[in-house]
C-alpha cells in the first residue's frame, strides 16, 4: 500500500494497474446493467401493453 | 373580485414567477409516483446511486470539516470518516461515469432534453474542480505533491494568479463551501430538469407526451 502502483506501457496508453482494473469494473457493471432483469418490469411491462 | 385580484396580480413578477412554475413544473412531475416502463431497467438506477453517494460525501465532508486535520489524520474516528469521505467519492465518480456512458448511448438531450444534458456537462466539470481541491486539502505529503506539480499546469492556462493550488486556505475554502454549494445546486437543477422533461424513452419508442396521448385516445 505504501509503494506506487504499477503501470501498463504499451506503446503511447500509459496507465496504472489500479485504474485499468477501475475501468474494467465500471465495464462489467455497465453490462450488467444492461442484462439483467430489472425487478418487477416484466409484470409492469405487460400491464402497460395490456392498458 | 376575481377580476380585481387578476388585475393586480397582471404585471407582478411574483405571480408571473408563479405561473410559471406551476405550468412548467406541477407537482405530478416533481414528484411522480409512477415512471414509463421503460425506466424498469438497472441502466436508470446510476443517477440515483451517483446522488447516494453525493449525499455521504456531504455528510462525511461536514463531519472532517467540524473537527479538523489533525482529528482526520491522527485519531481512529477521524481516519474512518476520512476514508469514508475518500471512498464515497469514488462511488460516486464510478456511477456519476456509469451513468454518463448510459444516457450518452441513448442519446439523452433529444426531444428539448439539451439543458438537462449540459448542466450535467457542467456538473461533471466543477465535480472535478472539487475533487482536486479536496486532493489539494488532504493536509499531508500527498496534497503537497500534487499542489507542486500541480501549479505548473496551472499556471500555464494563465489562470495561476486567480487559482493559486499552493494557497491552502483558497482550496480549502472552495472544497468545503462554494465548490460544494455549486454542485448541489447543479444536482438539483439537473433533476428538476429531469422531472420537467420527463425520463428520455428509448430511441425509436414514443416519447411520454405521445405515450400518455396514445393511452388517452385509447
Amino acid at each position: 500500500m505504501d509503494q506506487p502502483a504499477g503501470y501498463l506501457h504499451a506503446g503511447f496508453i500509459l496507465i496504472s494497474w489500479p485504474n485499468l482494473f477501475l475501468i474494467g469494473i465500471m465495464l462489467v457493471i455497465f453490462a450488467l446493467a444492461l442484462l439483467l432483469p430489472f425487478p418487477g418490469h416484466a409484470a409492469d411491462d405487460q400491464t402497460e401493453k395490456k392498458s | 373580485m376575481s377580476t380585481n385580484s387578476g388585475d393586480q396580480s397582471r404585471g407582478s413578477w411574483t405571480a408571473a414567477t408563479r405561473g410559471q412554475l406551476e405550468r412548467r413544473l406541477p407537482w405530478d412531475n416533481l414528484l411522480p409516483d409512477r415512471q414509463p416502463y421503460w425506466v424498469g431497467s438497472w441502466v436508470y438506477v446510476f443517477g440515483v446511486v451517483t446522488i447516494a453517494a453525493l449525499a455521504w460525501v456531504v455528510a462525511s465532508g461536514v463531519i472532517l470539516a467540524l473537527f479538523g486535520p489533525q482529528w482526520w489524520h491522527l485519531s481512529r474516528a477521524g481516519r474512518f470518516f476520512n476514508s469514508l469521505h475518500s471512498w464515497s467519492v469514488q462511488v460516486f465518480f464510478v456511477f456519476m461515469v456509469l451513468h454518463l456512458w448510459g444516457q450518452y448511448f441513448m442519446a439523452s438531450w433529444r426531444e428539448g432534453r439539451a439543458p438537462t444534458w449540459m448542466i450535467g456537462v457542467v456538473t461533471f466539470g466543477v465535480s472535478i474542480a472539487t475533487a482536486f481541491t479536496g486532493y489539494l486539502s488532504q493536509q499531508n505529503f500527498d496534497a503537497q505533491w500534487i499542489a507542486v506539480n500541480a501549479k505548473d499546469a496551472i499556471n500555464s492556462t494563465g489562470v495561476g494568479g486567480f487559482f493559486n493550488v499552493l494557497n491552502f486556505g483558497q482550496m480549502y475554502g472552495l472544497h468545503v463551501m462554494l465548490l460544494p454549494i455549486g454542485m448541489v445546486l447543479l444536482v438539483a437543477l439537473h433533476v428538476i430538469q429531469v422531472r420537467m422533461k420527463g425520463v428520455v424513452p428509448p430511441i425509436g419508442r414514443l416519447s411520454q407526451p405521445d405515450v400518455t396521448r396514445e393511452m388517452t385516445e385509447k
